[in-house]
């Protein structure tokens, strides 16, 4: 009997994929050192090469970088103006702006220092790092699938934020569309009158829109509540709103010090309790399936075991020797890698090898031939959305 | 299957119902379809069957209408998804998620049905419509035809009992509504399901119907079957009055039919030559050269050399995303162009401003209403003249030529589809450009509302102007176009007179072509016009 190693290609519960990025965040959260940050930053963007899918959303990682790029120098350039952090090492001395009385404590400009420099990097870095790790998750997982992730009494709002995620790009061709019609008739209105021959067409053709996909939902048997007695209906009602009613005094109760000591955390938890107990009996008697849901499988198991442990590393390293994760600025030295975190970042890179890979979309376009035969061209009625405003 | 008894309704405010007492039995693996002029309540009738009328128009039902025994007045349209499936006409607005496969499965997620289940029937169903290639595909990146079909997949895979399609065909290029209707025709035959389908191109479907439903217009419902109906119906196809012209009977309903019947006919028109169309005489009026628009990497038109004569209508047409649209929108100047010149009497009117370019060429735009944003027609058409500095009243005195008695007060979006036409045509039309372009006009216009349209179109051209039209209609354009330029993959393909490039086309030709081929005749009106001819010369 062969056992291959190499996991078939598929997609990864989006819920292993966050947690792993949130784990790999945490590191970067616990240190300060520049190479044990860019140690993150490779393994990160190494495993969502790897790991990525072809979808459009997997392409937004380099505008997580560029985001981090621009909160790096952001830093740096405000410790430059503001002269935050006194130094030993002045590197170059700018003119200062004599600010008033009052000002005294803010400087403007002036001296300025390596140390100065450096601190405000480390820091853009370190939060640069935490972001590219969301980032990653974002990339590696389809953010709509992590909707569907959602338990069953949730449902209503993922089908309402996948819409609303599928409406805004219809709005903006909208706009575009109304705009090139606009340049059509040569309006030349300016301001409040020219917005409003835009506006009107865009907002009905938005609430025609609305209107035939409301329609289709239910003709599809969106909220569907099959033969259920009006009284189960009655009660789940009664229990969510009661239970939610219940947290808010509870949450209220537990800040204010002043009241009972019963409409505190005794509140909060009976309240969460009836609600859940409502949502529960919601969900059961709301009958929806999932199509092909995620399952949890070795490949998630390890992809998270391996950010866990990385986290842990990093962990035990602040227990025993901090000082490699804090480079010293006074007196300024080189950072150093310890061999702990080290060995922690590198486990993060695991899923690069461990978790399965994405199903790309290639094979969808084998079908050219196929859709040319049945009339379709390569961009079919998109051809209007491709066309931007002139 | 569908049961309708004694069925009246009225939308809210209106004073005649929509439907008057409406009796309707329809059986299982029919598939009926119902015709009638835009206007008379066809989407009701079809939105009746789910009880999405009322439930979601409002007005007042009276009698009762069942699906399988199952009355819409005591559920609402959710619990009817496991018995009717619904697909509108525009399938882009009716999506729910994003991606084909999961459009297929989300009918049976709301209906809870096993995991296994669902991935046998969506496999089954991206089969039976050949779409299996598709279904990763985002939703937005197909074309009008897959969409269609993902629509048509979207409610199959919860086996319905009956579908209702309303216009599933309209927007779609000949080619594309024949692999539609190949899937419809498929569940009728295979399924056994019963299928209620509403079209305003009859000649696309009547062939394969079983039971025709024809709504006159006073809320009333003619039931029968077709070739019956036909005889005496306001809406027929042209190959139907092509066989009431020469006395067929029973009316044909395919081309088959009719051709099988028209030996006798073609050895009649044998001696005739079709009248030739006139020959692009005119001056031109717009000279395109190496016209070249890209969308980033894609490229839309390429190296396009055009030449539009005044006094000339031509037919643009080719599959969906082909090029047309966007070589409207180049050759108007408000388009993206990359390279290439166009030239309108010395001008090229993309280097011009809006108003000057206005003045030379007109364009129409797909989605018409875009233009119209104010309260009432006579505002428009007051707007209108503003804009184009011409004289007060131009514009509804254009109107009034091509759509007589609009009322003034009326607002824009409560016009019909040919009105509202005819007043985007009008404020187009008031700035007096030589050029006239547009780009599908014909979409979701009835028999009568098409045939006052190319009136208008060769009223135009008879006055001078250079007109394009971009359609994917072959009956309107054998009735309205000199020429005819296809285009595929944004390079002009086959450029002549329409009679040339139509005929020998398996896609483009219109239905009376193909009946008496190899002769190039084109429209009913042309035999007509032969046969009274002939009748007024004693032989």
């Amino acid at each position: 009997m062969r056992f291959s190693l190499r996991p078939l290609p598929r997609t990864v519960h989006p819920g292993a994929w966050w947690l792993w990025a949130l784990a790999m965040a945490s590191c970067a959260s616990r240190t300060t050192n520049p190479l044990l940050l860019i140690m993150i930053l490779a393994v990160c963007g190494y495993v969502v090469v790897r790991r990525r899918s072809d979808a459009p959303w997997a392409l937004a990682f380099r505008m997580y970088l560029l985001l981090g790029a621009f909160i790096v120098t952001m830093r740096v350039a405000f410790r430059v103006v503001f002269g935050g952090g006194q130094g030993s090492i002045v590197l170059f001395t700018l003119p200062q702006i004599p600010l008033p009385e009052w000002a005294a404590g803010i400087r403007l400009f002036g001296p300025v220092a390596a140390e100065q420099l450096l601190g405000g990097a480390y820091d853009g870095l370190r939060l640069a790092t935490m972001l590219v790790c969301v980032g990653a998750a974002n990339a590696l997982a389809n953010p709509k699938r992590m909707l569907k992730a959602l338990p069953g009494a949730l449902y209503e709002i993922g089908t309402a934020v996948v819409v609303a995620l599928s409406v805004a790009p219809q709005l903006v061709e909208s706009v575009q569309r109304v705009r090139r019609a606009r340049r059509l008739r040569a309006g030349g209105q300016k301001g409040a009158r020219a917005l409003r021959g835009i506006l009107i067409p865009v907002l009905e053709d938005a609430v025609n829109r609305s209107l035939a996909l409301a329609a289709a939902m239910a003709s599809h048997g969106y909220g569907r509540t099959g033969r259920i007695s009006p009284r189960t209906r009655l009660l789940t009602g009664f229990l969510v709103l009661t239970g939610l009613l219940g947290v808010c005094a509870g949450l209220y109760g537990v800040m204010d010090a002043s009241t009972p000591r019963y409409m505190g955390a005794p509140m909060l938890l009976a309240g969460l309790a009836v609600a859940t107990t409502g949502f529960l009996i919601g969900g059961r008697r709301l009958r929806r399936t999932r199509y092909r849901p995620d399952r949890w499988r070795p490949g998630e198991a390890a992809v998270v075991l391996s950010g866990l442990s990385a986290a842990t590393l990093l962990y035990l390293t602040t227990k025993v020797d901090a000082a490699d994760l804090y480079p010293s600025l006074t007196p300024l030295t080189w950072p150093e890698i310890g061999a702990l975190p080290a060995l922690g970042i590198l486990l993060g890179a695991l899923p690069a090898w461990l978790a399965p890979p994405p199903v790309l979309e290639q094979g969808a376009y084998d079908g050219e031939s196929a859709s040319s035969r049945t009339g379709a061209g390569e961009h079919g009625p998109t051809a209007m959305t491709k066309e931007p405003a002139a | 299957m569908i049961q309708f008894e004694q069925v009246t309704f009225t939308y809210p405010g209106a004073a005649e119902p929509a439907l008057r007492e409406v009796d309707l039995d329809l059986g299982e693996g029919e598939l009926v379809l119902v015709t009638g002029r835009t206007g008379v309540g066809k989407s009701t009738l079809l939105g009746a069957v789910n009880g999405l009328v009322p439930r979601f128009t409002g007005g007042q039902l009276r009698g009762r209408v069942a699906v399988a025994g199952q009355d819409t007045a005591h559920f609402p349209p959710q619990e009817f998804a496991h018995l009717v499936g619904v697909v509108g006409q525009d399938p882009l607005a009716g999506f729910v998620t994003d991606t084909v496969e999961d459009e297929l499965a989300y009918g049976m997620e709301q209906l809870g049905l096993s995991s296994e289940v669902m991935r046998k029937r969506v496999e089954e169903t991206l089969d039976l419509l050949g779409i299996a290639e598709l279904r990763r595909r985002a939703l937005s990146t197909l074309s009008g035809g897959q969409q269609q079909r993902v629509a048509l997949g979207s409610v199959l895979t919860a086996h319905p009992k009956v579908l209702v399609l309303d216009e599933p065909t309209s927007a779609l290029d000949p080619t594309a509504a024949e692999d539609v209707l190949a899937a419809i025709i498929r569940l009728v035959h295979d399924l056994g399901t019963t299928v209620l389908v509403a079209e305003h191109r009859v000649e696309r479907v009547v062939q394969y119907a079983d039971r025709l439903l024809h709504l006159p217009g006073d809320g009333t419902v003619r039931d029968g079957a077709p070739a019956a109906l036909l005889t005496d119906s306001d809406v027929a196809p042209p190959v139907v009055r092509l066989g009431r012209l020469a006395g067929w009977r029973p009316l044909p309903l395919s081309v088959r039919d009719a051709r099988r019947r028209a030996g006798e006919l073609r050895e009649r028109l044998a001696g005739h030559a079709p009248p030739a169309s006139a020959p692009g005489g005119g001056a031109v009026a717009l000279a395109a050269r190496r016209l070249t628009v890209t969308y980033g990497a894609t490229v839309a038109v390429s190296h396009v050399d055009l030449a539009l004569h005044s006094g000339e209508v031509l037919a643009l047409m080719g599959r969906n995303g082909s090029g047309k649209s966007s070589l409207l929108w180049a050759l108007q100047g408000s388009g993206p162009r990359r390279s290439g010149t166009v030239d309108v009497s010395g001008t090229d009117p993309g280097k011009v401003p809006a108003r000057r370019a206005r003045a030379l060429v007109g364009l129409v735009p797909q989605t018409a209403s875009d233009l119209l944003y104010l309260e009432t027609v006579d505002a428009e058409c007051a707007q209108s003249d503003t804009e184009s500095t011409a004289p007060e009243g131009t514009c509804r005195a254009l109107l009034d030529s091509l759509a007589p008695g609009i009322p003034g007060g009326r607002h824009p979006r409560d016009l019909s589809e040919g009105q509202k036409l005819a007043l985007v045509l009008a404020v187009q039309l008031s700035s007096a450009p030589g050029v006239v372009l547009l780009d599908e006009p014909t979409r979701g216009l009835d028999y009568h509302a098409k045939a006052r349209f190319t009136e208008v179109v060769r009223e135009l051209a008879a006055r001078g102007s250079a007109v394009v039209v971009a359609t994917h209609d072959v009956e309107f354009v054998a009735g309205a176009a000199d020429r005819v330029a296809v285009m595929a993959e944004g390079e002009i393909v086959a450029d002549g007179p329409t009679a040339r490039v139509v005929v020998s086309s398996p896609a483009f030709a219109p239905q009376i072509a193909k009946v008496l081929a190899p002769q190039e005749w084109l429209t009913v009106e042309q035999i007509a016009g032969v046969l009274a001819q002939e009748k007024g010369v004693p032989a």
